[in-house]
């Protein structure tokens, strides 16, 4: 028995520029402040963008996945790039390196865009905030783990008058699921008020922490910045609370896959236009009417005369999983696309995929093939989320 | 008399006479993970030892399972596909992957016994 496809030893979740087998030491490997819970928690860790991370616990993928959709799970996202851009009138300049809507960002919103390339392809996603204090001249950012040096080097090129403070001293936890809020409750009130995309200082058991309410699970849920030497003991904390259970890499691939969202080196790269991602909803109108992004004569274009592939939604017919780089065809057997991310979904309790195909085939409803060693597979083009998002849009 | 013979890549073979019964060990079954899929060779499919004879698919990856030793395969096992994690439950009963006919009983030999194998696992979880 051997791993042939979707194997976490060979960097399931790494993008593909960085995805090489693992031949460097174990010791080689960046820690999280967590590294010493994790392993007494019992996870088993892998290799993750160059950081020893956990990709399950005990429990596994299947339960932990099912347990954040009905109850509370707690990621470790420490990996990830934490860091301040300041800079005068920042929101602004920034605008020149991304497609998002910043300047109207109100003090303490949260909002998702793109770095792109000349050619209007992604360096990377990330999310840009406004401080809470409103300061025009700084905003909070975080960014993919594995694409941290290449966007601070990006952002110091296209931003030059700007200074770049990294918050690498700062851990990052996700608690995610439809009892985060009243987990968060029993610490700081306040935090099950905060709008969907929005951040504020918060205390967790005398510590100081700064929470957002986002996340990449399609749950309401809460990210959750703090110092390093807080880390631990927040997170102890956390899970120590009888409806939150640890969460690791695995389950956040799945529930992050059911909810349609992309993952960057997989679902997107630097050939990849946001239009062509299914982004379009992150650019915004300001934006399109006045453009003034890298890419800007792609992006444009494509918005107004349609991408020539896009992401879409597929839904094996049969009970197989297609994975990432499996050939999708047209039933006659020509190729029109491929699968970007693909697996099984625990609460969709089916195959689930997405990946991008020829426009003229990418119309929901769409009967295709997949191709999983050598066999076609049946699929339908479908919308996305496979399982529908629930964001916290306010009391009712 | 059967007798129960393991690869290094961890699938199980039970020999009784002329045929056997192939499977995963417990130990791969808990490496892999919830599974959630399974594709067993039809009857009638010659396999060669160490070529590939089935695919097992957990939430996170996808692997091949070999063919122990070379021969045809007479029945998959029909109740994987809609109760997968047959194989996470009794990974060496119910959970069996085929049976097979064996063509060439001599290639038994170069398969490890019970303590060859838990000497095995020793090893590579140290």
């Amino acid at each position: 028995m051997k791993a042939v496809a979707g194997d976490d030893s060979v960097c399931v979740f790494e993008p593909r520029e960085v995805c090489v087998p693992d031949t460097a030491a174990l010791d080689d490997l960046l820690t999280t402040p967590l590294d010493a819970l994790h392993r007494e928690l019992g996870a088993k860790m892998v290799p993750f963008a160059g950081y020893s991370m956990p990709v399950q616990y005990p429990l596994g993928v299947l339960k932990e996945h099912l347990h954040t959709r009905s109850a509370a799970g707690l990621f470790d996202v420490s990996h990830m790039g934490q860091a301040d851009l300041v800079g005068e009138n920042i929101a602004a300049a920034l605008e020149g390196l991304v497609p998002g809507e910043l300047q109207a960002l109100k003090p303490g919103r949260i909002r998702y865009t793109q770095l792109l390339n000349d050619d209007g392809g992604i360096i990377d996603d990330l999310m840009v905030a406004r401080p809470i204090d409103g300061d025009p001249n700084r905003v909070h950012l975080v960014v993919n783990a594995a694409c941290k040096d290449k966007d601070y080097a990006v952002l110091k090129a296209g931003l030059p008058d700007a200074a770049l403070q990294r918050k690498d001293d700062h851990a990052l936890l996700a608690l995610q699921g439809p009892q985060a809020s009243e987990v968060l409750a029993l610490f700081d009130a306040g935090c099950t008020t905060m709008p969907f995309m929005s951040l504020r200082p918060a205390t967790i058991n005398g510590v100081e922490v700064v929470v957002s309410r986002c996340g990449y699970t399609g749950e309401d849920g809460f990210e959750i910045s703090v110092s390093a030497a807080d880390a631990d003991g927040v997170a102890r904390t956390l899970i120590d609370q009888p409806n939150v259970e640890p969460i690791g890499l695995g389950a956040r691939d799945s529930l992050r896959l059911e909810s349609g969202l992309c993952l960057y080196g997989h679902d997107m790269d630097d050939e990849t236009s946001p239009i062509e991602a299914d982004l379009t909803w992150s650019i915004g109108k300001r934006r399109r009417a006045e453009g003034g992004f890298p890419g800007e004569a792609r992006i444009l274009k494509e918005l107004h005369e349609g991408p020539s592939r896009l992401r879409v939604g597929l839904k094996p017919v049969g009970r197989a999983p297609a994975r990432e780089g499996a050939v999708i065809e047209v039933p006659d057997g020509a190729a029109v696309g491929v699968v970007t991310s693909g697996g099984f979904g625990p609460t969709a309790e089916r195959p689930i995929a997405m990946g991008y195909v020829a426009t003229e085939h990418a119309k929901p409803g769409t009967r295709l093939h997949l191709i999983v060693r050598g066999k076609a597979l049946e699929a339908d083009v479908v919308d996305m989320p496979f399982v529908p998002q629930r964001y916290y849009r306010g009391s009712k | 008399m059967t007798d129960t013979r393991y690869t290094k890549e961890h699938e199980w073979i039970r020999v009784d006479g002329e045929s056997a019964t192939v499977g995963i060990t417990d130990y791969a079954q808990s490496q892999l993970g919830d599974i959630v899929f399974v594709e067993v060779p039809d009857a009638g499919k010659a396999i060669s030892k160490g070529g590939e004879a089935a695919v097992v698919e957990s939430v996170k990856a996808a692997s091949e399972v070999y063919a122990p030793v070379s021969g045809t395969v007479t029945e998959g096992n029909a109740g994987l596909g809609d109760a997968p994690d047959t194989v996470n439950s009794d990974p060496t009963g119910d959970g069996w992957f085929f049976k097979m006919t064996l063509s060439d009983a001599a290639e038994l030999e170069g398969l490890m016994d019970q303590a060859a194998y838990d000497a095995y696992l020793k090893e590579i979880d140290a």
